[in-house]
Order: structure tokens, then C-alpha cells, then sequence
């Protein structure tokens, strides 16, 4: 990361930097429903709008229930509105119906989720089972890992999602309580800045009074299945334009994110974690450590977990690569198989002959921390591996029975 | 009946802004929405949930409304009309209406919550519900608005089976209880009524429901030239009742002297046929404590 910093620093918890970016983006319309630990974002947005703070007018709809958020914020942008809503856990689950309404009509919604577990066990601390059930929805997934990068991920997402040629709702997820309630130095860009970055939504996706049109229509058979791989291959387009729009974010803001998929000291690593959000700030600690030790180890940061960073992970497995092992973190179950992201990793590292060997794990579930001697324990499983002796392809980390 | 809106008949429209929908013939959903569609015209972005408006209105590349249309989720019409209204509000977008037309199943059961909280934030639409007395699109099974004693699929009326055994929901108290600017019940049967409602529904800003009683040849079991002839014996029988609620206050828009026999409604339709006199007069005894309540809020 370069030292370029535009803005002003800032000491804002995760869920307040997330309000910045919402406020610079200026929505029309919000609507959401408070739920934690997403509910002291909707608040300092609720200050912002009475307070006339936002970028431009703003219409906040205090929603009765997240199902109707979704919809709300999906009638606004039906009409050519800029819009934003916010949400977690159950909140999320609730909206499923709508996320896919949002996205089959290609509405480019911006949400941001406060991860958290998913009842029962009733939990309101973090995990990412909320998000991870809700992949399928056909909307674009990113992972922070920091108050910052949660600001400035906002910011992309406006910009990603309301691009022509992409026009996809985009969620932002960030790890409850881990980032929405933890304060650290954030860069608060300039409006200037930020104008120039995100220019006024246009869309031709809307209703008009000059020439009315009917959306969200029905397909028969005979059209869906071209309608859903349309739909596909905008996701195989959102890849270039998430490297793409993350360059120009670099070039204005001196930030920068590397697309779908960041690595920290892999150059030449042999074992490898990829992680999803804030437990990549513990694993780079971690990682530091083993390589002071002389480990050859690396991380993986996972940004985007729709569209999957699929090429990234087949190139791990080519001849050039050094990786020999690699482990991923899963802060989600997908029961009766495994870790979500264990599985779209492994799947897109498959050829016949794959050099590479693989370890999921799973942990941090409901609140559960992800220390650094868990991300340790995880390491030390990757060399045995390496090593030639057994461990479990599929393991819990950190329970209070081993 | 007073006519006290700026609307008059003979600036009726003969643009069609529902055309070509593929409801069955006799269909009194279809008149319900042409009729309030003359009224409010070509600036009206109207919103359908699942239902069978939706499903006979649009099917790509067809679609019957020459008006803006979007379809939306089952529970979702009024949440997804509260959008569109404030997106037309921030957008500066003048004299236009923001339309919700859902049925008893989509207003009533899964959409009440949404709807609930519309009329509570008083946002800026009109709501209308056409009532059909059950889910049709997905063939006949009993809404809360479903009458009692009326047979549907999930409702069977047979050996020991007396059709729906609870009494319906009463929406337009529901709405009413929101205090909501206006909130109306009306039948395709009464088609001059209808559109003075819609016309005065259009002058108002806020939140405006009207709850229009749809019969439904199919569901229903009797042959499609009879629709507005049930309308009729719906409300002449008392079953139905044309009422308003505005400022505050409750009106009648149509108080028959008599009640005409229930049977004459009911025994012609297939829903009811299971029905016995002693069910009849049940029904009856059931009207008129509605109406005893009713004429009461009405003198209040
Ligand atoms: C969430 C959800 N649950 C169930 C359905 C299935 N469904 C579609 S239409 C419908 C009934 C509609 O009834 P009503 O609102 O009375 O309209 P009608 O079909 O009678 O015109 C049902 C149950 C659905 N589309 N979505
Ligand atoms: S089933 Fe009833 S409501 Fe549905 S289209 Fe036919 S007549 Fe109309
Ligand atoms: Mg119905």
C-alpha cells in the first residue's frame, strides 16, 4: 500500500466508516431495520439525513421489516434512484426473497451486511452464515477486513454496480462485531474526490414517463435459461471491472484493494491460508511471525466471494507456483459438506494431477475468536500435511474438545 | 351517493390503459383495474404482486398495461410502492401516481405487514385490493378474506366438511384503524362508485386504500355473464357494503332498506353449493351484527 493518503484521518468504528461512505455516495433513497450490529450504521445515517449532512437529498424510509427494505430500496431503483440499505444475520435471511427479485431485474443496489451468526443457536455475534447462504442470490460479495477498507469498498461498490455493462447489486460485508464496533484511524475522503470517482447515477434499467415499460416480467421456459446465462456472463465481466475500478480507486484515493483476491507474502510461500474479512488482519500477524521463524508461509485474502476469484486459485496450482499445502478458513458451515469457500477453492483448483494438497477448516462461528494461536495451530496442520502425515481433509479449529 | 370529487363521467377516457390481459372472461379483477386506470391515467406507475393480475398481464415480451408496470414479490407490493413513491418525491416527479393493486391473498395474509406499515408512515400511494375471496392464481385455495363457509380447495365442503369454518378478516376496519387519509370498500358492480373513489383516492396525498370486491367466475363456480350480477346481490343481500373512511370518519355510501335473502347470492354459486338453509340463516345472523356495528360507527 502506498503512503498517498487523500482525506481527512479520522477515529470512526466500522459501522460509522461505512456512514461516511454511504454519505459521500448519496443515495436518494435508504431504507432499512435495525438489527445488530448493523444498527448504529442506520443510526449515524439517520443523523446524517436529519442533519441535511448527506451528499445529496436523501428520503430514509423507516421500514417495518428488512423484507421490506429490500423491496423499498428495489421500488426507488425501479425508478432510477440511487439507493442503499444496510442489514445482518436474520435481517438478511428475511430479505432473500428480494435479493433475488434485486438482482434477476439487475438493480444495482448497495448493501452493507454486518456479519453475524444465524439462530438457532440464537447468536447475535459474528460469523459469516448469513452472506455465505445468501451466495446464490446473484449478487457480487465483498469481504473487508478493516474500517477503511469498508469506507472505500462502499465507495467501489457504487461504482462497480452502476457501470452499463454491470448494472449488479453489490453487498458489503463486514465481520460483526470484529469491525462495526472497533474504532481505528479511517481516511475520509473528499466529496471532490469522490465526485470525481463516482459520477450521478444514470441508468436506462428505470421506468419512463415518456416511454412507459413493464420490469421484473415473467419468462416463460423459452426464455429463462438465455436470461440466466446473460446473467452469468455479466459476473464473468464484473471480474475485469473489479480489478479495474480498484486501479482507478488507487490512482484517486492512494488506497487499494487488488481485486478479487490479495496475497501477503506468498511470492515464494509453500503453505498457504485463504482467509475471508477480519481475520486477515490476525492471519498477516501470524504470518509474520512464521516467517521470522523461517516458515514459508502465506496469506490469502479472499475480497470477492461472487464473482469467485476462480483463476486466481487454478493459478496456484500451476508448475511456477510455490504453493505446496493450502488451508482455508471458513467462518461458515455449508452442513453435510464443508466450509463454503473450502469448496469453491478446491473446485477451482481442479485438474487431473493437481500438485497441490488441501486442508478446510472451520472456526469462529457465532463470536467464537480466531486467535493467532488458532491461525497457528492451522499453519502447523498445512506442514504436517506437507510433510506427509495425515490430518482430517475437513477439521473444526479451536473447540474446547480437540 | 354523493359525488364530491372534481371527477366527471364524461371526462372518461376511452384509452384503454389494460388491454389484452388473459384473465378468464368474467374476470372482475380486469374491471376493477381498467376502471381505476381511466381515472388515474397514463401518469400511473402501477405495481402487481404475484397473483392473477400479474400472471395474465405479462409474460415476456407481452404485457397488457400501457402504463409503467412492475411486477413484485407476493408480501411485497406496498414495501415496494413506498420506494417507488419516495423515489418520485426526491426525483421531483410531479402529479404522477404511484399504484399498488394486489388480492385478498397478497393484501390481506402475506402483504398486511408491508401494507401495515405504508398506511402507518401515511406514504404517498394508493393501494388498491381486488378481492376475489381466495387464492386464485394458484387455484382456489381460502384467503382470511375467504367468506365463512365458502368451499376451496383447502377448505373442501363434502362428507362431515362445511367449507371455511372462520369468519373473514375485515381489512377496510384494519386500514381504517391506521387513520389513514382515505380508505374505501367498493364492487366492480358499482362501477360509477368505483371510479368516484379512485377520482377522490387521486386528489388526495397519502396513504389511500380501496378494497374492491371482485367476484371470480372461476373461482367462485358460476358462469362468467354473471359477475356483475353477484357484485350486485353481494351488496344488495348486505354481504358487501360500499362504505368510505375520510377525515376521520366513517360513511355508508349505499344502505339498502331490506336486505335481499342471502340464499339469492349464495345458492347460485358453486363455492356455496354444500350449503343448507340452516347455513343461510347463519349467515344472515352473522350479517346483521355486522351491520348493527357497522350503523353504529356510522352515527359515532
Ligand atoms: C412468498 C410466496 N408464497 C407463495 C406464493 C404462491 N402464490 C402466488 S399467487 C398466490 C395467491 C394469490 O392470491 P391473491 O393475492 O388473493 O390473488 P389472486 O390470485 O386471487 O388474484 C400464491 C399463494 C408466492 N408467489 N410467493
Ligand atoms: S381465476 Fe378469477 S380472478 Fe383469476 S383471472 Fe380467472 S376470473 Fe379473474
Ligand atoms: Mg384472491
Amino acid at each position: 500500500m502506498t503512503k498517498t493518503q487523500k482525506g481527512k484521518g479520522r477515529f470512526l468504528s466500522g459501522n460509522e466508516a461505512a456512514a461516511e461512505a454511504v454519505r459521500l455516495c448519496g443515495p436518494q433513497v435508504i431504507a432499512a431495520y435495525p438489527i445488530t450490529p448493523q444498527t448504529t450504521l442506520m443510526e449515524k445515517l439517520s443523523e446524517f439525513v436529519a442533519a441535511g449532512e448527506m451528499s445529496a437529498p436523501c428520503k430514509l424510509l423507516l421500514v417495518e421489516s428488512e423484507h421490506s427494505a429490500m423491496a423499498a430500496v428495489m421500488g426507488a431503483a425501479m425508478m432510477g434512484s440511487r439507493v442503499f440499505t444496510a442489514t445482518s444475520s436474520q435481517g438478511l435471511l428475511y430479505m432473500c426473497e428480494m435479493l433475488n427479485y434485486v438482482s434477476g431485474s439487475r438493480f444495482p443496489v448497495v448493501m452493507a451486511n454486518a456479519n453475524r451468526g444465524t439462530a438457532t443457536p440464537w447468536t447475535i455475534f459474528g460469523d459469516q452464515r448469513d452472506s455465505f447462504a445468501m451466495r446464490d442470490s446473484g449478487w457480487i460479495q465483498f469481504y473487508v477486513e478493516s474500517g477503511q477498507e469498508a469506507l472505500d469498498t462502499i465507495l467501489q461498490a457504487y461504482r462497480i454496480a452502476e457501470l452499463p455493462d454491470v448494472m449488479l447489486p453489490v453487498m458489503v460485508n463486514i465481520d460483526g462485531f470484529t469491525l462495526p464496533h472497533t474504532y481505528d484511524l479511517v481516511q475520509v475522503p473528499e466529496q471532490k474526490a469522490v465526485d470525481a470517482f463516482l459520477p450521478a447515477f444514470k441508468t436506462f434499467n428505470k421506468l419512463s414517463l415518456e416511454a412507459p415499460k413493464c420490469m421484473s416480467f415473467a419468462y416463460g421456459p423459452d426464455y429463462h435459461l438465455e436470461s440466466r446465462c446473460l446473467q452469468q456472463k455479466v459476473f464473468d465481466e464484473a471480474v475485469g471491472v473489479i480489478e479495474r475500478v480498484d486501479e482507478e480507486f488507487y490512482g484517486l484515493f492512494g488506497r487499494r484493494y487488488h481485486g478479487l483476491a490479495d496475497t501477503y507474502r506468498c511470492e515464494d510461500a509453500e503453505l498457504v491460508l485463504a482467509v475471508t474479512g477480519s481475520a486477515a488482519g490476525t492471519t498477516r500477524v501470524v504470518v509474520d511471525k512464521l516467517r521470522a521463524e523461517g516458515k514459508k508461509v502465506g496469506l490469502i485474502k479472499v475480497r470477492c466471494l461472487r464473482p469467485f476469484p476462480a483463476k486466481f486459485f487454478a493459478s496456484l496450482n500451476s508448475p511456477q507456483n510455490s504453493c505446496k499445502v493450502l488451508g482455508v478458513l471458513d467462518r461458515n458451515i455449508s452442513f453435510g459438506l464443508e466450509g463454503g469457500l473450502y469448496t469453491d477453492a478446491k473446485a477451482s483448483m481442479y485438474r487431473p494431477g493437481a500438485k497441490i494438497n488441501t486442508l478446510g477448516f472451520v472456526a469462529g462461528l457465532g463470536g467464537h475468536d480466531v486467535s493467532k494461536a488458532d491461525i497457528e495451530v492451522m499453519f502447523g496442520k498445512l506442514a504436517n500435511l506437507a510433510e506427509g502425515k495425515p490430518e482430517e481433509e475437513h477439521q473444526f479449529i479451536g473447540m474446547r474438545w480437540a | 351517493m354523493t359525488i364530491d370529487s372534481k371527477f366527471q363521467f364524461s371526462d372518461l377516457s376511452d384509452q384503454e390503459l389494460l388491454y389484452g390481459a388473459k384473465t378468464c372472461p368474467g374476470c372482475a379483477a380486469t374491471i376493477a383495474v381498467r376502471l381505476a386506470l381511466k381515472v388515474l391515467g397514463e401518469r400511473t406507475f402501477v405495481c402487481v404482486p404475484a397473483c392473477c393480475l400479474a400472471a395474465t398481464t405479462n409474460a415476456y415480451p407481452q404485457v397488457s398495461f400501457a402504463v409503467n408496470y412492475v411486477v413484485t414479490a407476493f408480501p411485497a407490493t406496498a414495501s415496494t410502492i413506498a420506494g417507488m413513491a419516495a423515489a418520485a418525491e426526491m426525483q421531483g416527479l410531479e402529479d404522477v401516481t404511484i399504484l399498488g393493486i394486489a388480492g385478498d391473498g397478497g393484501t390481506a395474509d402475506i402483504g398486511l405487514q408491508a401494507l401495515s406499515g405504508v398506511c402507518e408512515r401515511n406514504d404517498n400511494v394508493i393501494y388498491l385490493c381486488y378481492d376475489n375471496e381466495a387464492y386464485m392464481n394458484t387455484g382456489i385455495q381460502r384467503s382470511s378474506s375467504t367468506p365463512w363457509g365458502a368451499w376451496t380447495t383447502t377448505s373442501p365442503a363434502g362428507e362431515g366438511e362445511r367449507g371455511k369454518t372462520k369468519y373473514r378478516k375485515n381489512l377496510f376496519d384494519i386500514i381504517a384503524a391506521h387513520r389513514v387519509p382515505y380508505c374505501a370498500t367498493a364492487s366492480v358492480a358499482y362501477p360509477m362508485d368505483l371510479m368516484e373513489k379512485v377520482a377522490k383516492a387521486k386528489a388526495i396525498k397519502g396513504a389511500r386504500f380501496i378494497h374492491v370486491h371482485a367476484p371470480c367466475p372461476t373461482g367462485w363456480g358460476y358462469s362468467s355473464e354473471k359477475t356483475i350480477e353477484y357484485g350486485k346481490l353481494a351488496v344488495e343481500s348486505g354481504l358487501w357494503y360500499l362504505a368510505e373512511y375520510e377525515n376521520g370518519e366513517m360513511k355508508l355510501n349505499l344502505t339498502p332498506k331490506t336486505f335481499k335473502p342471502a340464499e339469492l347470492y349464495l345458492k347460485g354459486q358453486r363455492r356455496f353449493r354444500h350449503m343448507t338453509e340452516q347455513d343461510y340463516k347463519l349467515i344472515e345472523e352473522n350479517r346483521d351484527r355486522e351491520w348493527d356495528l357497522l350503523k353504529e360507527r356510522v352515527k359515532a
